[in-house]
């Protein structure tokens, strides 16, 4: 074991010196920062809109009472009122807020009398994707709308019928699915908030790179001469596997406490129990390491081993959704994720997330170290390329 | 190709010291190349043992199977007299390793890729320390010590190489070419540095095709060609080999390969070969064959511009044995 930590330390040590190393931790914050601002254009404070209302009817306080005031009241909506249609417009040209939904004069009445009716909705340029989540909550509402329009008309063919039974119908017509599904996030639920979907996407993607430094260890002594001097010595092979694991496992759980800490103070993200992200890291980092370990292995020079890492990590980081929430369609794609570590880390953190504790992530953990006992199996049945890399 | 000192028939030890290294019809291949074909030899304590061969010739192979880098297919080794696998960790505190190419870390300084590789021999707290400075003296760079070694010259890289094999004092040093690449001033220093440690009672295996390295540090050599050793002896003995016959270098233009042809019909010429620049003979008494020669060159359309004639060597062995140069 001694001969192995030595190994490792030295290790660190050479990699503490190079200078590429600083930026390889500071890239996936860098990303992580950058890909929320553009996804959202905002921090945590969740989407900003102001709102115009130039009818004052029935039917326009139906889709501020029902379609806005659940999504304001869950956090994830600013709603500014704006006093007129210029300074609905002012504050969405000037990006103080995202969107402005404007209702126009005579909208109730158009809806009442089963005229078409729309509202509004200016957007910020600089904004497309909160622009379209305000299209989306407008164009719910009209299909309710549309709906309710139908059972009016079906009521009217058969007598009349007064406008406060027809802003009541709308009404309950709008107990309708909220249009923007936001809800309390539970450790069942499992969602992770923007923020923290990208901290951790970032981290767990960019964890399989960061660990190549020390899975190249092997191919990297070979390259400089030493492997034959570290077989030569009185120490047991499997020692020198075990010092360039080690190693691996300490760059990796080190960027991913960097990205931890930095995101969580800079970004906002909530990465949940201390004691079951850190069970979540763990089985990562070895997850990872024993990955790209097993994935060097076939390789015969640096160049090789690192262009057939950097593909497996990249594949293996879409796959799992480390990027997009490519997990959260559902069906085929969902069950293809659960073959990387990454979807089973991210369910995890999104467990954590929502309030839950080390012991409700255990499954999640336990999968993730199946990867880590593959591989690592691997390794040991591929052990025999060591003496294959000391062939003159 | 017979010789009078074929490695079989090696008798005794060096000077009745005890053996460090024993190595037994050691063979390996891979695939269908035979990269060693049943070689042996042994080292005594304070012998210099020196594998004289062309790149490609088994020498490393043979050097990474005494060394317990790769494990033969046949033969075995022994170490102070104990069977020697790449299984026996702790045989190998025994053996200093001088590996072909640099084996150094770069982005490590002189002190620090010491004190690595002396911790990974066991050697620890002050006796460590001092044993660091010996050698950083002993390499001549205690000065540079705490300089990463990739700022080093070429040289400087090459002495730390050696000196990171002579940390724990080993009973057998293996230097697999040290010198290739090496300026002469250092290539000097490595020279008198193997020499020393053989009066301390080292025992060397030293793999060259370098002729007059070999010539100057070993006590006994091995001609090594084709994985095979084809003669082993001390100098006088393999020159003795050759025996009266003397070496004619040609230094000539134009078609070599038919004046070889041409010159080996001369009756008195034993070996003709080619090299780079001219043509080498191996003659009995040489100023009585010169005038064939000179015509046969001239009938062969080869303008000779330099005759050197000289007294047997390793080089020539070499040529008497395989029938090719040694830098072939």
């Amino acid at each position: 074991m001694r001969a192995a930590l030595l190994i490792a330390w030295k290790d660190l040590r050479q990699r503490a010196r190079d200078r590429s190393a600083p930026v390889m931790m500071l890239v996936p914050f860098v990303l992580a920062f950058i890909f929320s601002q553009i996804m959202g254009g905002i921090g945590s404070t969740g989407l900003r809109f102001a709102l115009v209302d130039e009818d004052g009817g029935p039917v326009a306080r139906v889709f501020v009472e029902e379609a806005l005031a659940p999504i304001v009241d869950s956090g994830a909506v600013e709603l500014t009122v704006a006093g007129s249609l210029r300074e609905g417009r002012d504050l969405a040209e000037s990006g103080d807020v995202s969107a402005t939904f404007v209702i126009p004069p005579g909208f109730s009445d158009e809806v009442m009398s089963g005229r078409e009716a729309w509202i509004d909705v200016v957007g910020n340029a600089g904004s497309p994707i909160s622009t379209m989540a305000a299209s989306s909550i407008a164009a719910s509402f009209a299909g309710e709308v549309t709906t309710s329009q139908a059972s009016m008309a079906a009521a009217a063919s058969l007598g009349s019928l007064d406008p406060g039974r027809a802003a009541g119908m709308i009404e309950r017509s709008s107990g309708m699915p909220d249009p923007i599904s936001i809800v309390d996030v539970s450790a069942t639920q499992k969602s992770l908030d923007q923020n923290t979907f990208f901290a951790s996407g970032m981290a767990v993607f960019f964890l399989f790179f960061t660990v190549q430094a020390g899975t190249l260890g092997i191919l990297s002594e070979r390259r400089e001469g030493t492997l034959s001097r570290l077989l030569a010595a009185p120490i047991p092979r499997w020692s020198i596997l075990g010092g360039q694991l080690l190693s691996s496992f300490a760059l990796g759980t080190f960027s991913v406490v960097v990205m931890i800490v930095s995101t969580s103070l800079l970004m906002g993200a909530e990465w949940g129990s201390p004691v079951g992200v850190g069970l979540l890291v763990t089985a990562g980092v070895m997850a990872a390491t024993a990955m790209m370990y097993l994935i060097a292995t076939f390789a015969r020079t640096m160049e090789q081993a690192q262009n057939m890492q950097s593909a497996a990590a990249l594949v293996l980081g879409m796959v799992g959704g480390a990027l997009i929430p490519i997990a959260q369609a559902g069906g085929l794609i969902e069950r293809v994720s659960l073959l990387t570590p990454h979807a089973w880390f991210l369910s995890g953190l999104s467990g954590l997330q929502g309030g839950g504790g080390a012991a409700d992530i255990l499954p999640d953990a336990a999968a993730i170290l199946a990867f880590a006992a593959v591989a690592g199996v691997g390794i040991i049945l591929r052990q025999g390329s060591l003496t294959r890399l000391a062939r003159p | 190709m017979s010789s009078r000192f074929d490695a079989s028939e090696a008798s005794g030890l060096h000077d009745g010291g005890r053996p460090v290294l024993e190595c037994r019809g050691l063979r390996k291949s891979f695939g269908s190349l035979v990269a060693v074909n049943g070689i042996s030899f042994h080292i005594s304590e304070g012998e210099t043992y020196g594998l004289l061969g062309p790149n490609g010739a088994g020498k490393t192979t043979t050097i990474s199977m005494v060394c317990g880098l790769l494990e033969q297919d046949e033969g075995e080794v022994l170490l102070d007299g104990t069977r020697f696998t790449p299984g026996s960790v702790k045989a190998r505190a025994g053996l200093g390793l001088v590996p072909q190419e640099l084996a150094v870390y770069p982005d490590l300084t002189a002190r620090e890729n010491l004190r690595f590789f002396a911790r990974l021999y066991g050697l620890r707290g002050e006796d460590a320390r001092r044993r660091i400075d010996e050698v950083l003296l002993l390499i001549g760079l205690t000065e540079r010590a705490d300089e990463v070694s990739k700022k080093y010259s070429g040289g400087m890289k090459r002495r730390l190489n050696v000196g990171i094999a002579l940390l724990h004092r080993p009973r057998l040093l293996v230097l697999d070419e040290p010198t290739a690449g090496v300026d002469p001033q250092s290539r000097n220093a490595i020279l008198e540095g193997v020499e020393r440690l053989a009066d301390e009672g080292v025992g060397i295996l030293y793999t060259t095709h370098y002729m007059e390295e070999a010539e100057r540090v070993c006590d006994r050599v091995g001609i090594v060609d084709a994985g095979e050793i084809k003669a082993e002896g001390t100098h006088r003995e393999l020159v003795d080999i050759v025996g009266e016959f003397d070496q004619i270098q040609l230094t000539a233009t134009g078609d070599l390969a038919a004046a070889v042809r041409a010159l080996g019909e001369i009756g008195a010429v034993r070996e003709a070969s080619v090299r780079d620049g001219g043509i080498d003979l191996i003659t009995v008494h040489a100023p009585d064959v010169l005038p064939d020669v000179f015509a046969k060159a001239a009938a062969a359309n080869v303008l000779v511009r330099r005759v050197e004639v000289k007294e047997p060597n390793l080089e020539a062995v070499f040529l008497h044995l395989t029938g090719k140069a040694l830098r072939d």
